[in-house]
Order: structure tokens, then sequence, then C-alpha cells
């Protein structure tokens, strides 16, 4: 401390300018910032330190996943970075979901979930999610040694650098901290285990459309097993899907659906901004288009070009602020905000067609008033 | 007389509660602005001028970020052992991330930052380094990591006297990327 006063008082001698010295200290502090201890997250359980602690596998030597546990796989998967993923559930004996809100449901004390990801055959992180006792989700990562024979728990500020990717950029393992900015952005905590997600009329436009793994998990399996319970019928005699005017439609909203409805929705902290990205089973309309098209930019994103005064104008997909954001990867304009470093190829394509559609659709409109 | 003294009767019973939360809420304000004041926000979201007794914040211009005329195009270039830099007013600071530009924190309804925020964004702001919480990342040297440790309470009241800072008209510029 002595120093630092020493110092300060060197400077203002010299310089008049004793800022200089607190800046000193600040940029000490901060230039690296991702070295600074993340902030202390609620009292809660400590994850196990391996993965096969969790209880995914039968055989941990072997890798063996429990055959109890349930693989799924949602229709429209979030984009990461290109990685394969593997998901499964595990319920307790004797529970079930309760899902008597087809957009929130409630999952059982002891509930587990992990996601595996890869890239080019090469195991890198498994997630994990878990319901504890006192009804909060134990959020926690492993990542998993170059030999693809051990999973360990990741540090709460997450892993940088975990496998690399083209550009020189490399796939992050994120935080807790990014976790739950994503997860705990909507109504339910659970991402890619809902109501749309398992529909059995599944969407085959939808951008990196998986295989269902058996069973075939989809909400008539869930129910029927009594593992999904309070789903109102009229959900399952009629498999939601989205009502896109057509197909890239559907395609479109439902990839935004699974990409940005987890922070982009009616119900979570960012309500305010009316931006409606996810797809609601109980309500008529599409949010995701009629909260987009159309409708000013509220404040621009650093980056963002000055044309673009639209989230999405029919026609004009290189001035709609929704494709900029989604096309790029520089960290104050890109979408989403965490979570990627590579652009989504595909699926920017298929909104810039969206886009274009719907222009053409309005150009027609336009067209059949004048006729009339 | 007698029909107004239902109304009258209402008004006395109303008004302890009304000035209770008016004393309240100024309570929360000054409490806010002395967290404001012993945090550091003015180190770099007021701009600083030099006075007579040296280098001071310009309260007129009270935690209005990087002033917008002040321009800066490019990161600074630096030389080991140094990997940072802050310019004569404080509010453009220049490293690895490239240079940031301290927020115009004022209620400034054209642009101040908090325009937008919610009480519980600017909280799950600081709690996660992330604009509203959950958007692009909040750059260095922002020491959100520290005052994520504030209580919910505190960040309320600090966010109740940001609301209430006089507005300063101040377009801060975009962020500049590192050099390639």
């Amino acid at each position: 401390m002595a120093k630092v006063l020493a110092t300060t008082k060197l400077l203002q001698s010299r310089q008049g300018y004793w800022p200089v010295a607190v800046g000193a200290v600040l940029i000490l502090l901060f230039a690296s910032i991702p070295n600074v201890p993340a902030i202390p997250q609620p009292a809660t359980a400590i994850p196990p330190s391996t993965l096969p602690e969790t209880g995914l596998y039968a055989d941990p030597v072997t890798l063996q996943v429990d055959p109890a546990h349930l693989a799924f796989a949602p229709q429209y998967p979030l984009w990461s970075d290109g990685a394969t993923k593997r998901r499964w559930i595990s319920l307790p004996p004797g529970t079930a979901i309760d899902g008597s809100d087809p957009e929130a449901w409630i999952f059982p004390v002891g509930t587990r979930f992990w996601k595996e990801f890869s890239f080019n055959g090469q195991r890198v992180e498994t997630r994990y999610l878990e319901r504890r006792a006192d009804g909060q989700w134990l959020y926690a990562a492993y990542a998993w040694s170059p030999d693809g024979r051990e999973a360990q728990l990741v540090s709460a500020r997450g892993k940088r650098g975990a496998y690399p990717l083209a550009g020189g950029r490399s796939h992050t393992i994120p935080g807790v901290t990014d976790c739950k900015a994503c997860h705990q952005g909507g109504p339910s905590e659970v991402l890619g285990f809902g109501t749309l997600q398992l529909s059995s009329e599944r969407d085959a436009g939808a951008p990196h459309a998986e295989l269902q793994p058996e069973p075939h998990v989809d909400l008539r399996y869930l129910v029927d097993r009594g593992l999904l319970v309070g789903l109102p019928k009229a959900v399952l005699d009629v498999p939601p899907r989205i009502a896109g005017v057509n197909e890239t439609e559907r395609a479109a909203l439902g990839y935004m659906h699974g990409n940005c409805g987890h922070c982009h929705n009616e119900r979570g902290s960012l309500q305010n901004i009316a931006l409606f990205l996810r797809h609601s089973v109980m309500n008529a309309g599409e949010p995701a288009s009629t909260s987009t098209v159309g409708q000013a930019v509220k404040k621009p994103a650093p980056g963002q070009s000055p044309d673009a005064v639209l989230r999405v104008e029919p026609g004009h997909p290189g001035r709609s602020a929704l494709m900029q954001r989604v096309s790029s990867r520089s960290p104050a304009l890109q979408m989403p905000p965490l979570g990627t470093e590579m652009i989504d190829n595909e699926a920017v394509r298929l909104l810039y067609r969206w886009i274009e559609e719907k222009g053409a659709s309005v150009q027609q409109a336009h067209a059949n008033a004048e006729g009339r | 007389m007698h029909r107004a003294l239902p109304l009258m009767l209402t008004t006395a019973l109303l008004m302890p509660s009304t000035v209770s939360s008016q004393d309240s809420a100024g309570a929360q304000v000054k409490r806010g602005e002395y967290l404001v004041s012993i945090a550091g926000c003015h180190d770099c979201h007021t701009p600083w001028m030099m006075g007579s007794a040296g280098p001071e914040p310009d309260m007129k211009r009270a935690l209005s970020g990087h002033p917008q005329d002040v321009t800066i195009s490019a990161p600074a270039t630096l030389s080991p052992p140094w990997s940072g830099a802050m310019n004569p007013t404080s509010t453009g600071w220049s490293g690895t991330w490239g240079v940031s530009f301290s927020a115009n924190l004022t209620s400034d309804p054209e642009t101040g930052v908090l325009r937008d925020f919610t009480e519980q964004q600017f909280i799950q702001t600081m709690r996660t380094g992330r604009h509203q919480g959950q958007g692009r990342p909040i750059l260095p040297p922002m020491p959100w990591p520290a005052y994520g440790n504030m209580t919910d309470d505190d960040l309320k009241a600090v966010f109740a006297y940001l609301r209430q800072v006089p507005p300063v008209k101040n377009k801060v510029p975009d962020p500049l990327p590192p050099k390639p």
C-alpha cells in the first residue's frame, strides 16, 4: 500500500496526473479479466468431480451408458459450432414430469440431464444438470481427456481452448454464469426437452436436424409410459408444429425457437425488448414473425450498420438487423452472444431465404390489393 | 363537511405510508449515491479534466461516459511489459480486448445506456458481466466481478441512484476491436 501511495505521489508530482496510477492498478487488475475469480454462486451442492460419478454410465470403463437413461434429440437443436451431440435424461423411479403448463414443464427432484459434445469424433465435454432437493438446478460441465477415457469437472468459470476450431478459434466450455444466462432466461431452465422440441411432428427442414435415437422419445412416448403427466389432451391429439406460411418459414422460426427463444421470450427478463422468438404451444400466431418482420430496431448493437433500421425487412436480408447479428462473430454484435464461436452458415442461408421470401409475399400481397 | 370527511380520513390514512414510501425511496437513492462514490464509478464513467489542484472528475458531466467529441481510432501501441493504457479523460481504455469506452450511465433518454434496462437486468448485468444480463460481454476494465458481490439491495440502490442522475446527452462510441 505504501508503495502504491509513493507511486501515486510520484506521478502526481511529475505529471500532476494521479488517475494514471489508478488506471494502472485497474489495468493490472482487469487486463486479464478471464482470470478474475467468478462471482460466488449461491450455496449449492458441489458437483461430483468426475462424470461417471454423476451416474451416466453403467460401466465407467467401457463408457456404456446406463440403459435406464433415455436418449433423446430435440427437433430444433442448438448450434454449437458443429459439435455432434448426444443427450440423455434420467427421472427417478416412480416420478413423472408435470406437463400441465406446456410452456414450462416441471421436473421432479432428482431429474438428471447430460449432453455430450464431440468434434470430429472426439469427445470434448459433457454438460450436466440435476434438480436438487431444494428445487434448484445444479450446473456442471466435464472436460474429456484427449484420449477420451476420463472426464473431469471443469471450474465454474469454464474452460477456454477446449478444442481447436477453424480460423484460430476454439471451443469454450462455458462457465456456470454463462450457462445460467441462457437456461434462466425463460419459463423453464430445461432447454431442448419440451413440448415443441419433442413433438412427433418433427421438422425435416430444421437446420442440423438429427435422427431420433432409440427409443424415439417424443410426447406420446413419455405420456404412454407415465413419464409425462398433465399435458393438455389437445396438445397430445394434435402434435404441435410451427405454423409457417411455408416450409422455409417453419424451419426459420423453429431455428430461432431453439437458438434464440431461451432468452428472447415473453416470460424472461428480456421481455421488455419485445423480441419474442420462442414458439408458444398454447397461443395462436407466431411471435417470432410478428415481433421481427417490419419491426424497428430499438437500440442498434455496436457494429450494426446504420441502414439496418428494421429487425427483419422483407425482401432485404442484407439490411435486416437479425441477419447482421446472426452472421457476425464480433463479440459485441454476434447472436447468440455466447456458446458459439463459428457462424452457422446453414442457418444463415435459411434465414436469408426466409427474409427474401417474405419480401416476395409482401409484393404479391400489394399486387393483389391493387388488382382488386 | 360531512361529504368531505371520508376523503379527509382517507387522505390522512394514506399520507403516512406515502411519506414513508418517499422516505424509503430517498434513502435508497442516497445509499446508491454513497455506493457509487466509494466504488470508483466516477474513476471511469465521469470524464476527467485538469483542475487547479491537478486532474479531477468533471462533475458537470458526472457519469456521462467517454465524451463523444474525444476521438480514439485505434488501440494504443504498447511494448512489454505494458499491457494496457488509458486516455487523459480516463474514459477510453486500451488492452488485449481492443479499446473500450466507458458507458453513459446518466438518465439521458437517448444516449444513456441504462435507458432500456430494468432493475433486474441491471442486477444480472453485474452478476454475469453481460449486457442486460444475457447479451454481449462487458469489456474490461469494468470490475463487474467485484460489483457482482454486492447484495441485491445494494445493486438496487445503485440502480435507483443512476436512474435519477441528471441526463447528459453524450453518445459514447462503439468499442474498437484489438489489433489483428
